[in-house]
């Protein structure tokens, strides 16, 4: 996809390249271009890609640590935080480590979802990533079950009890799931093999993501086509690494704070008591990424339909380019969309909010008009408002807004908006 | 080749069905071994049965034992219990069972304990039945163990069981 031929000038580079053009691939991710109007909200595909490699590295060092049965997991990793040289601070790293990268690809998917990235011709890129986060939710679910501790053991117990919801074949499932009659050293087991191997998996689904992002090249704010290379565009090097690297500080600073100085803040107390198979804590929770899909599950009052709702509310993720009718593709030209998607923000919070407090009275009420909203915003105003909204004019060029026309033209407008100012 | 030809099934198609065929069930005798790995082995499937003493549980005592990694609650109800279980319309119920059928000697209610929500263990005395409360969801059961209101879809379950003698209990 390299828009020009790359000869490497060494003579022992241009051998390897002719063999393998790796040269001519990291000349691709240098030179790429990218729409010079990318404001920070386009940075955190980078920080996502630091998360990932942090948790692979912790993860592994971790495992040559802990223990994976139901006797000795929750010992190993207290063998961890008090013996292991250091052990402590790679393990609040690497439990901090899945919030921050949770909150960074919120952050990623709502960026998404405000200027239109989803909308072809990126509904690829969109899926792939969605199979992203749902390897995410998966990993992160098994993961926080190896310590074995009372929520780990009640959390599992939970989530795996959903496939017995499912028709005729659901407790067989469960029983399989399980590899016994409960949650038990099985389950612990299988979960540690598979809490290994989806970080991988991850990864590959990353290198896909990122490889069909540069196919079309970056949506941008304006979120109109742009020709590339053109002066709407600038090289990926140096520009955007230094940009990128810059939002990866300040987000460091945040998850720094969480590992040095609350590393518990985003964990639950019982999970530092041994799990027990005959006492379920008074009050189970998930973590907090998770919340406002439990409280989807727990606001309808149907075990099997409790279920499809909350896989339904990952799926019309999914579909959502196809959901939303509007040709264009930035929140910025939809002043009715603009509402709808503050709206939906406030809807996802609140749902989490709820997830969080006890299913009944006016929580389970609130809780089940959100979910009835969250349904609504992309079942029926997407569709819709896409055909009904006015939106206002799009600029010809990401150039166009900020120096008006042509470049020359609009220096000189400049020059004298400025002179009549002073 | 002229139509008539391509219409008919050849020597060629027919390998070529037949090496498909015998592929497949290839592919899938191969995988069943790494599917059927996860069902439980042979050493959780040994712990099939467990014998419990309950000759120390007093009326209104409940206690909660370990069979196949989950608990078992063994109550022993009272007389008020057991009228308000016997005297309950089974229109009334989400899954209607009889009191009768699930307790054959009425004085012991063996189930598990185990919502049938999402697997949490309910608390005892609790709840508007003041029989078993869920933590986790809010689904309340009566004095018989069934399913009253909240989201659990059925009555907690009655595993196989039988007095060994009027001390004993073997349940599995």
């Amino acid at each position: 996809m390299s828009d020009h031929e790359y000869t490497p000038k060494s003579k022992v580079g241009k051998w390897f390249n002719d063999r393998l053009p790796l040269l001519t691939l990291a000349n691709h991710l240098t030179d790429y271009p990218t729409p010079k109007n990318l404001n920070y909200w386009w940075t955190f595909g980078g920080i996502l890609t630091f998360c990932l490699i942090t948790q692979i590295i912790t993860g592994i060092i971790l495992g040559m640590h802990y223990v994976a049965h139901a006797d000795l997991a929750f010992q190993s990793v207290e063998h961890i935080m008090r013996d292991v040289n250091y052990g402590w601070l790679i393990r609040y790293v690497h439990a901090n480590g899945a919030s921050m990268f949770f909150l960074a690809v919120y952050i990623h998917i709502f960026r998404s979802l405000y200027y239109g990235s989803y909308k072809s011709p990126r509904e690829v890129i969109w899926i792939i990533g969605m199979l992203i986060y749902f390897l995410m939710m998966a990993t992160a679910f098994m993961g926080y079950v190896l310590p074995w501790g009372q929520m780990s053991f009640w959390g599992a117990t939970v989530i795996t009890n959903l496939f017995s919801a499912i028709p005729l074949v659901g407790d067989s499932i469960t029983t399989w799931l399980w590899g016994g009659y409960s949650v038990d050293n099985p389950t612990l087991t299988r979960f540690f093999s598979l809490h290994y191997l989806f970080p991988f998996l991850i990864l590959g689904l990353v290198i896909l993501h990122i490889w069909a992002l540069h196919v079309p090249g970056n949506n941008n704010p304006i979120g109109i086509d742009i020709k590339k290379p053109s002066k709407d565009t600038v090289p990926f090097h140096p520009y955007i690494v230094i940009k990128d690297l810059f939002a990866l500080l300040i987000f460091l600073i945040i998850f720094a704070f969480f590992v040095f100085f609350s590393p518990n803040i985003l964990g639950h107390a019982d999970n530092y008591i041994e799990a027990n198979p005959l006492v379920t804590p008074a009050h189970i929770v998930p973590e907090w990424y998770l919340l406002p899909f439990y409280a989807i599950l727990r606001s309808v009052p149907d075990k099997l339909l409790g279920v499809i709702a909350m896989f339904a509310a990952i799926f019309v993720l999914v579909i959502l380019p196809w959901l939303d009718t509007s040709k264009v593709r930035s929140t910025v030209f939809r002043p009715i969309y603009k509402q709808f998607y503050w709206f939906l923000v406030a809807d996802v919070l609140i749902l989490g909010y709820v997830g969080a407090m006890p299913a009944e009275g006016l929580y389970l009420l609130i809780a089940r008009v959100a979910t009835a909203y969250y349904f609504a915003h992309f079942l029926i105003i997407l569709p819709f408002l896409g055909m009904k909204e006015k939106t206002t004019p799009l600029p010809l060029s990401i150039t166009e807004p900020v120096l008006g026309g042509s470049a020359d033209m609009a220096m000189a407008r400049n020059n004298t908006d400025f002179k009549e100012k002073l | 080749m002229s139509d008539s030809d391509k219409k008919k099934p050849n020597r060629r198609d027919f390998i070529l069905t037949a090496t498909t065929a015998a592929g497949a069930v290839g592919v899938g005798a191969a995988v069943w071994p790494l599917v059927d790995q996860m069902n439980p082995d042979a050493s959780v499937k040994a712990l099939a049965s467990t014998e419990v003493d309950i000759s120390s549980v007093q009326p209104g005592q409940s206690i909660t034992v370990i069979w196949r990694g989950k608990p078992v609650f063994i109550k022993r109800r009272t007389q008020d219990e057991i009228n308000s279980a016997r005297a309950v319309d089974l229109s009334e119920l989400k899954h209607p069972e009889k009191d009768e059928d699930r307790a054959k000697n009425p004085e012991w209610l063996v189930m598990l304990g185990v919502c049938t929500h999402l697997g949490c263990v309910p608390l005892t005395d609790k709840g508007d039945y003041n029989a078993w409360f869920c933590p986790c969801h809010g689904s309340h059961y009566d004095t018989s163990g069934r399913i009253r209101k909240g989201p659990a879809p059925t009555n907690m379950e009655v595993p196989k069981y039988e007095f060994v003698n009027s001390n004993t209990i073997k349940i599995g």
